[in-house]
């Protein structure tokens, strides 16, 4: 198993915006630079890629959660 | 107008509710939970919490900000900027539920928020506009020799956009249908309306705006700013008069901005947005914003109008207490907006608690703040904590005294962009009026030292 973790803090969203489809859901095949969520912090957004290939086993984080930089977003398992 | 309902946060919260008090009116803010103890919550007479910290829960929360105002025995509502300042449909259920609203009535906000019908009443009212497709581009009409008329480059500008976002370049006519067609898919799935229009691109355009006041039978300008210094479309500076303005286009834009008001018959503060063309001494319209807007104080502390008061005064006796030969202009006033950013990092967020907050005292000097010592500066909101503004008798000793101001004021605990104000404020492109709305990102060393 594999961590994405978030480089920096804010408020996580699965989406790219209110009524879209997320950009990725448990069981995908996810690739190197995929973008998996997005941190908003102060009305700046930013992208979070994946460094792992593999499988989104899980997200450790709801919609909507604070998170801090370290803080594992997504377990990915990897092959 | 007994008790006033304040729908905002931070700093504008903080003025709102000082002006409140001066007039004998009793303030009730409403709070995020994590900003239930902030300064604004504070200043005010009463609290109420009315969502969590994620501002569509509170701030933005329509009908929870409505019931906090009718069960707390409030008359009124002021929306301050941002939030739900501009919201049509906000204004018509706050009057609906029998509270006064402290802005023009739901119809204009809802005519200058569209950005092509906003254009055509400019046009109409006499405001000098840019070439183009004067309204809404008809997904019929010739593009291509509508653009030849105009000129290139040029805009594609989303009808439903305006604060800088909905707006795509083109170089040459070969880019031309393909942006127009992304700019209509962009548009329908971010603003919910596909309508873009065309406009002439100036290049190295000033931003130069002129603040009206009006109570639906008298109409007045209270003279013009200029925020020409800003980031990805953000004002950073601020100062009032515009400098380096030929009268004519200080003439022109001002009447026209008052005729404009007059027009739609209009009922509260309101800014005119001008794009100026320093080359070709030309000024053209942009937009209307329908508040009060966060760089008001250079104007009040240059014509010692309280802007809020007149605010408040015209939706509780629908007069404003100026007539237009009322209004002098005195000396210079710079604003600049002191966000919680890291300059030397991009300018990221820097959210965080504050542990140390001094700021200068002088003549000329005020503050306008939304946090204190010990504040925590959240993540879920915009990263703007004060504004510093200086007022003196020339632009000369306004940069000196904002120089001097900036240097005596200090915030430890969160990163600021008190480092790039200096910076901005002592080149000589500013003092020259020789920068533009796009100066900041064509500097790359900014902040190395000279």
């Amino acid at each position: 198993m594999a961590n994405i973790v978030s480089p920096l803090p804010g408020i996580f969203y699965r989406k790219p915006g209110p009524g879209k489809p997320p950009f990725a859901n448990e069981g995908d095949t996810i690739e190197v630079g995929q973008t998996v969520g997005i941190v908003e912090i102060m009305k700046q957004f930013t992208e979070i890629q994946s460094d792992v290939a593999g499988v989104l086993e899980s997200f450790a984080v709801n919609e909507g959660d604070m998170v801090n930089p370290g803080d594992t977003i997504i377990v990915v398992r990897e092959g | 107008m007994k008790r006033l309902l304040i729908a905002n946060r931070g700093e504008i919260a903080v003025r709102i509710a000082r002006t409140a008090r001066e007039m004998g009116i009793e303030t009730l803010v409403v709070a995020s939970e994590p900003d239930a103890d902030s300064l604004a919550a504070r200043s005010a007479d009463h609290v109420v919490v009315v969502g969590p910290a994620p501002a569509p829960a509170s701030y933005l929360n329509q009908d929870a900000i409505i019931a906090a105002a009718l069960d707390n025995g409030c008359d009124a509502v002021h929306p301050g900027y941002g939030f739900l300042s501009e919201n049509a449909e906000f204004a018509r259920k706050v009057v609906e539920a029998g509270l006064t609203w402290v802005g023009p009535d739901a119809g204009a906000i809802e005519m200058m928020g569209n950005k092509s019908m906003a254009r055509d009443s400019a046009r109409k009212a006499g405001v000098p506009v840019l070439r183009g497709s004067d309204g809404p581009l008809d997904p019929e009409a010739d593009a291509l020799a509508l653009a030849r008329d105009i000129g290139y480059p040029l805009v594609v500008k989303a009808s439903a956009g305006g604060g800088g976002r909905g707006i795509r370049f083109v170089h040459d006519e070969g880019e031309l249908l393909a942006t127009i067609e992304m700019a209509r898919g962009e548009a329908a799935s971010v603003f919910g309306d596909p309508t873009v229009y065309l406009e002439r691109f100036v290049k190295h355009a000033r931003h130069v705006e002129v603040q009206v006041l009006g109570d639906g039978k008298n109409f007045i300008h209270l003279g013009d700013r200029d925020c020409s210094m800003q980031r990805r479309s953000q004002k950073v500076i601020e100062e009032a008069p515009a400098p380096d303005l030929p009268d004519a286009v200080r003439q022109t834009i001002r009447e026209s901005s008052v005729e404009l008001a007059r027009e739609c018959g209009y009922s509260g503060a309101g800014t005119v947005e001008f794009l100026y063309d320093p080359a070709n001494h030309e000024a053209a319209f942009i937009e209307m914003n329908t508040r009060i807007q966060v760089e008001h104080p250079v104007t009040e502390v240059v014509t010692g109008v309280d802007l809020v008061r007149e605010q408040l005064l015209i939706a509780s006796t629908g007069s404003m207490s100026v007539r237009q030969e009322d209004i002098e202009f005195n000396g210079h006033a710079i604003e600049c907006r002191i966000n919680a950013e890291d300059p030397h990092n991009n300018f990221f967020p820097s959210p965080g608690v504050i542990s140390v907050l001094e700021w200068f005292e002088g003549d000329g000097v005020r503050i306008d703040a939304g946090v204190e010592a010990g504040s925590t500066v959240s993540p879920y909101y915009d990263s703007m904590l004060a504004k510093l503004i200086v007022h003196k008798d020339t632009r000369e000793a306004a940069i000196e005294g904002a120089l001097e101001a900036l240097y005596g004021t200090r915030i430890e605990g969160v990163k600021t962009t008190i480092p790039v104000l200096k910076k901005l404020l002592d080149r000589l492109e500013f003092s020259a009026v020789k920068h533009h709305s796009k100066f900041i990102e064509t500097v790359d060393n900014l902040m190395e030292p000279k």
